[in-house]
């Protein structure tokens, strides 16, 4: 099964390489209220990384630390072995391209179309004939699992499923090395959401990709990590595979791998 | 991205086949010069070769790239023959091939007589329902306002006394300070034209008419479309993306006694107020004037006012006042509860509520002003 092969391989590529994401003591606060205390995190390259928590513990928060929309308060971020809070803003810029984010609503910009939101990010950063350019945005969005009549479509006309593998398409136009995805499956129908785990590790190993995926789905989980990552009490709670979080004492880890819907979840991928 | 990208290409054709040696980083950034020199290669009976013993880097818009090239130099394309080794562009070769299709054309626009006829008819039919739709809300508002007469325990006291702050109370600054600024405007004006004829004097007359008959009331409108009216449409249209106004629907509220009526109230309240201290503020600034510039003293330029200005003027102007109040909150509420999902949507109706508030009250001025006229006030 492939999360069990790459799980293992991860640690040993961590050894020669740096990690694809270093998380040093983030800490970040909302007034008086501090969501992270101390929260320490290392991705892999090339591993799919779940982050989960009860609802409120800065899960999406630290996706958003990461890519640079809410610098913490303390603490460091490393990407590929650069510290992202002191490069230069023309440094960051060329950063960025490396990275790929879909936020949980799509977040596409409702006045293009789809061909056109996937296209805004090879418009800004590369320069290539327009043809090719509509070529590449509508081989994206094929690839995302729409059909290229889809990409004349404006936002409002889809639905959230198609929405949502716009903005994968979109995410993943320049050929990032890093994806950061924002509870991609939330709101989606079981089938669906089947679907688009299938297509995520997919995409991931076609790409060779490191995907830092926040999500609820216990199915998600199942089907496209690596390893999880729990936050927890303003803490990383724990970091593992799926089994290797089945075995953790905490109180809230066992009930969420535990609990009905936790060992659906690992029933249904052990029979595979 | 630390080192300098490259990307070469070499073609060569033997025996009637093409092969092709990419070589270098072929990625998003790269592929880009190339393009046209790909494009424009011959077709040819066998399939391609692609030798891949020198790439360095690929990605999927590289392999695109690649794999388009071969599709369209070759007759039977579904074949690709590779040489060398190269485990990524291998794979991604696999993944774009899987996701091939035949781009479809742009679809093109038309400019024609025809396009443009059928463009103007539609828009002279929505026009037109725009119209019907607005008269059917006024209607429906006028029947909930009525309801309410009837049962009073529906009137949201607290609703409309916080929209009587925020759109009457908080506005009375910039409406006396423009009209006021209008009032020493319209002074100079007399001055300096009447001067000419020896009749400076008649500056009372000019600032008293104008100000109480006109200026006061329709600056006033005039700012409240501008404030609140897009205000309203804001509130309303966020409301409704947010699906708020669903919300209300379900839980037994209806959207037009919480969210329409406690503004057009408030408004046809606070209008008059607003345009009263707007015409008192006017006069100030053409008293100032005439004091200062003209030498007009107060006493005199007050007991001129009262005795050449029939105050049927005064009635004049704060007679259209719950007009406009009308016009003004019941534009703004009507676009703003027909603002769509999309973002655009809202910017669409904001637009819209303004243009379409400022059009009625220039419109009903007129309308007043010929009417006034018939009846030789």
């Amino acid at each position: 099964m492939a999360p069990q092969t790459a799980s293992t391989q991860a640690p040993q590529g961590a050894a020669d390489t740096a990690p694809a994401i270093r998380v040093r003591g983030i800490v970040n606060r909302f007034g008086t209220h501090t969501v992270h205390d101390g929260v320490d995190l290392d991705i892999h390259a090339g591993e799919v990384i779940g982050v989960i928590g009860p609802s409120g513990c800065g899960k999406s928060v630290l996706l958003r630390a990461i890519v640079g929309l809410r610098p913490p308060q303390a603490g460091t971020i490393e990407i590929f072995g650069r510290d992202i809070g002191r490069l230069s803003d023309q440094q960051r810029r060329l950063e960025e391209r490396n990275w790929g984010v879909m936020f949980q609503d799509g977040a596409l910009f409702s006045n293009l179309t789809v061909l056109e939101n996937v296209m805004v990010p090879l418009r800004e950063h590369v320069d290539m004939p327009m043809g090719l350019m509509r070529e590449l945005a509508d081989m994206k969005i094929r690839m995302a699992g729409l059909e290229s009549s889809a990409g004349g479509k404006f936002p409002s006309d889809l639905s959230g499923g198609m929405r949502k593998r716009a903005a994968l398409a979109r995410a993943l136009v320049l050929d990032p090395r890093l994806l950061f995805l924002d509870e991609p499956t939330a709101g989606l129908d079981p089938i669906t959401a089947g679907r688009f785990d299938a297509l995520v590790r997919e995409l991931q190993q076609a790409m060779g990709l490191t995907v830092f995926l926040v999500t609820h789905d216990l199915d998600t989980l199942a089907a496209t990590c690596d390893r999880i990552a729990v936050l927890g009490g303003k803490k990383l709670l724990a970091v593992g595979t799926m089994d290797e979080l089945r075995q953790n004492p905490d109180e809230w880890i066992q009930e969420y791998f535990s609990g009905p819907r936790g060992r659906a979840a690992a029933a249904g991928y052990g029979q595979e | 991205m630390a080192k300098q990208a490259h990307i070469d290409i070499s073609v060569t054709q033997t025996d009637g086949c093409l092969m092709i040696s990419p070589r270098g980083d072929w990625t998003v950034y790269t592929i880009g010069p190339i393009d046209e020199q790909l494009r424009a290669l011959p077709k040819t009976p066998c399939p391609p070769i692609i030798d891949l013993g020198q790439l360095e880097s690929i990605d999927t818009a590289g392999a695109y790239l690649l794999d388009r090239t071969a599709w369209q130099t070759s007759e039977n394309p579904e074949e690709l023959k590779l040489i060398g080794h190269h485990e990524t562009a291998e794979r991604l070769l696999h993944q774009v091939r899987e996701a091939r299709e035949d781009v479809p054309p742009v679809p093109a626009r038309h400019y024609g007589v025809v396009d443009w006829l059928a463009r103007m008819g539609r828009g002279t039919v929505e026009g037109l329902q725009e119209g019907v739709r607005t008269l059917s809300f006024v209607g429906q508002t006028i029947s909930v306002c009525a309801g309410l007469i009837a049962r009073p325990s529906k009137f949201r006291a607290t609703a409309t006394v916080s929209v009587m702050e925020e759109a009457g109370l908080d506005a009375i600054p910039i409406v006396m300070f423009l009209t006021f600024f209008v009032g020493m405007v319209v002074a100079f004006i007399g001055a300096t034209t009447l001067g000419a004829f020896g009749a400076t004097i008649f500056t009372v007359e000019l600032v008293g008419f104008s100000m109480l008959r006109e200026f006061g009331v329709i600056l006033t409108a005039i700012i409240l479309a501008g404030r609140t009216n897009s205000a309203f449409t804001a509130q309303i249209g966020a409301m409704r993306m947010r699906q708020e106004v669903d919300a209300m629907q379900v839980l037994g509220l209806e959207p037009m006694e919480v969210l329409v009526a406690p503004r057009v109230i408030a408004m046809l309240v606070m209008t008059p107020i607003l345009a009263f201290l707007a015409t008192v503020s006017g006069v100030f600034g053409g008293l100032i004037v005439s004091w200062l510039a003209l030498d007009i003293g107060p006493t005199l330029f007050l007991t001129r006012l009262v005795s050449t200005v029939p105050i049927e003027n005064f009635w004049v102007g704060m007679s259209k006042a719950p007009f406009f109040a009308m016009v003004v909150a019941l534009i703004g509420c009507r676009q703003g509860l027909g603002v769509g999902g999309s973002v655009q949507s809202l910017g669409t109706s904001t637009t819209n509520s303004v243009v379409q508030a400022l059009f009625s009250i220039i419109v009903i001025d007129a309308i007043f002003a010929l009417f006034y006229m018939q009846l030789g006030i």
